[in-house]
């Protein structure tokens, strides 16, 4: 088997917090603690979890763009923790990132050509007459064309501008991209656009991502293996077939029956798990999941669990089984008349070409 | 959907903005009505006008650039573009209450969440501020706000996102309004809290008998919570019917393909569906169907005629020259 181009070893980010006039540190949010996966070549690895889980940190910490904590990255194998900016540098081409708002990540004063541009002559991709034409075919990769090199971002749509923010992280042959949230802001016809854009560029290109993302439906879709984060740790782990088939973390459970689904009376009564997300800052004991959890129980608030083999994936908790009675259905068909009529605008474009 | 005495109807309501660009006619002859006790959603992605709708309602457009086009607005079969701007401002947090997406902003970062609820109801009658206070305090602990005593004196960062959209609920319902507007309530919200807020909202509904126009781009939500379904594109209604009807067999070609790209928890497929190209410029004119240039049906009719909407099935309208589509017309 080939080793796997991305892997993180224990990896955690803690942000000290300082307070009072001697700025001494009171504690740490502890954004990311102790997560572990290998992300292999051609693959989507989804990162899931709500607003303040650690996911962001999590995509940021892989590609050194915030210094971890403690533990590694590897990238081949080759840990890249430890090296120095220039070293760093090199192997950042290899890692691209993609963030979720395209209004803030594209510098409003470049044209499309000079922020395309820009990733290529820093790492050496290519020059001059070669480097123009580099832009040309990555601008047709994402589907725009040669006229829009010449424009500004504020002239572009949203769907558009996340296409240029693909083309930039293509810009140096990467093999791996962290997409952050990458279609959050997009609306849905568009948001359906840009996914099938990256499952063609990873086919085309043997990509392997990291997928943040807080949209269970579009993990389902993308993903090959799924990672559900809570308060900075990884909860439950595996394929996304037997993760969304059948969740064992009352949390992955919770999460599967909150997500609206597009299904008159799909909604299942009193699925909504109590409270909000406790503060990082200070987590609960034991399972952090444990002061909303439908089935906590004493040992819960004391040992925090594991991540073990159950039921075919990782799952951290005390009592995976009982946790597959907590009622978490994903059914949400299309209707069939649906399905028909879907099917006749189909063919007609199809064959209007 | 004929409702003899809905609590509000709107009629062929044009709301235009004028601009250097151009005039942009973000609502562009829309009609619907909204029966008492019940749930109207209205669905559409980014630029379709639903919230220029709530807020053409509310008369919360500042004008210019906004200009009332034409058309009108019922609310208990009185005209709310006739009334003065005091008699507005008694209607909005009064018998009309309003919840937005933004639950930060929306709401007064120096005072007290207690206080806000205070000035509201003292604003709409309530003037002896003892009575007041102890409201504030009930309707905190009705839309669920932990230890309400307590967390009523607490200054609207103090509180999380989902609490402060519990507040801003219990803000909107203080007055007893018949009607609540709310604008992407959930939106800025993760999914356990949303689906904590959106079951507070049906029970609340339930309890008081306000009808609520739920706008949202989520059909996941509208699906959910709604009794009625208007999706608006580019200004127009295309498709209104009852919420069942419409997700068990759509009619318009936009709502088919807005439904089938939206991808479900419980399958996956090789490729998500989309429509191909794009809403058309806001400033162009379009005399036909706005949806003409994206459509694999259209024909010349399509692009030279407006389709009014239609009833096609039992309360279930549809603006299309083309629906039904059924296989065996093909």
């Amino acid at each position: 088997m080939k080793p796997p181009v991305l892997e993180a070893m224990n990896l955690s980010k803690h942000y000290p917090v300082h307070k009072g006039i001697l700025n001494r540190q009171i504690g740490a949010v502890q954004a990311v603690s102790d997560v572990n996966f290998r992300l292999m070549e051609g693959e989507t690895l989804a990162i899931v979890g709500e607003s303040g889980c650690g996911k962001s940190t999590l995509g940021r910490a892989l590609l050194r763009l915030s210094e971890p904590t403690a533990g590694n990255v590897l990238l081949d194998g080759k840990d890249i923790t430890t090296l120095p900016p220039g070293q760093l540098r090199d192997k950042r081409r290899e890692m691209q990132m993609v963030f979720q708002d395209p209004f803030g990540s594209l510098n409003p004063r470049m044209t499309v050509r000079e922020t395309l541009l820009e990733p290529i002559i820093l790492h050496k991709v290519a020059t001059g007459a070669a480097a123009e034409a580099m832009v040309s075919d990555l601008l047709k990769t994402v589907g725009l064309s040669d006229f829009h090199a010449g424009r500004y971002p504020h002239e572009f749509s949203g769907g558009q501008r996340q296409r240029i923010c693909i083309a930039r992280a293509l810009a140096t042959k990467p093999r791996i991209i962290v997409c952050d949230e990458p279609v959050s802001a997009l609306d849905v016809s568009v948001q359906a656009q840009i996914v099938n854009l990256l499952q063609d560029l990873q086919r085309q290109f043997g990509l392997s991502y990291v997928f943040i993302s807080h949209d269970l439906a579009v993990v389902r879709h993308i993903a090959d293996r799924v990672a559900v984060m809570y308060l900075g740790r990884i909860v439950e782990m595996g394929d996304a077939e037997t993760i969304f088939r059948d969740p064992r973390h009352p949390y992955t459970r919770a999460l599967v029956a909150a997500a609206p689904k597009p299904v008159p009376g799909a909604a299942l009564p009193d699925r909504a798990v109590k409270g909000d997300m406790p503060s990082a800052l200070n987590p609960p004991s034991g399972c952090a999941f444990h002061t909303r959890c439908p089935i906590a129980r004493d040992i819960c608030a004391r040992d925090r669990p594991d991540l073990r083999e159950t039921a075919g994936k990782q799952v951290a908790c005390h009592f995976p089984d009982e946790a597959a009675t907590i009622p978490a259905s994903v059914a949400a068909p299309m209707s069939g008349v649906l399905q028909q009529r879907l099917a006749v605008l189909d063919r007609r474009r199809a064959a209007q070409g | 959907m004929p409702d003899a005495d809905p609590l509000l109807e709107v009629r062929d309501l044009h709301v235009h903005f004028h601009t250097d660009a151009g005039l942009f006619r973000a609502v562009d002859g829309i009609s619907f009505s909204v029966p008492r006790g019940k749930t109207l959603g209205i669905v559409g992605e980014s630029g379709c006008g639903k919230s220029v709708t709530s807020l053409a309602i509310m008369r919360l457009l500042a004008q210019p650039p906004a200009r009332y086009a034409g058309g009108d607005i019922l609310f208990e079969g009185k005209s709310l573009l006739k009334l003065s701007e005091a008699e507005m401002r008694k209607l909005r947090g009064g018998k009309i209450g309003m919840i937005f997406q933004e639950p930060m902003t929306s709401l007064n970062p120096v005072y007290t969440i207690a206080d806000q609820i205070i000035e509201s109801l003292r604003a709409h009658g309530m003037t002896d501020r003892a009575r007041a206070r102890a409201r504030a305090i009930e309707m905190l602990k009705m839309v669920g706000l932990p230890s309400p005593e307590k967390r009523a004196d607490d200054f609207p960062h103090q509180l999380s996102g989902g609490q402060r959209q519990r507040v801003m609920i219990a803000l909107a319902l203080a007055n007893d309004p018949q009607l609540l507007i709310a604008d992407e309530p959930t939106t800025a919200l993760d999914v356990t809290i949303q689906a904590q807020i959106l079951a507070l909202m049906r029970d609340l509904s339930a309890r008081t008998g306000a009808s609520v126009v739920l706008i949202t781009h989520d059909l996941g939500v509208v699906a959910e919570t709604c009794d009625e379904v208007v999706v608006m594109y580019a200004g127009n209604v295309v498709e209104r019917a009852p919420v069942a009807s419409l997700f068990e067999a759509p009619q318009h070609p936009y709502t088919i393909g807005l439904m089938a790209a939206v991808p479900r928890i419980d399958t996956t497929s090789d490729r998500l569906e989309t429509i191909p190209g794009s809403v058309p410029p806001p400033y162009m004119l379009i005399p036909g169907c706005k949806f003409a240039s994206r459509c694999p049906l259209a024909d010349g009719r399509c692009t030279a005629e407006r389709p009014p909407l239609r009833e096609i099935a039992p309360s279930h309208f549809v603006a299309c020259w083309q629906a039904p589509i059924e296989e065996a017309t093909r």
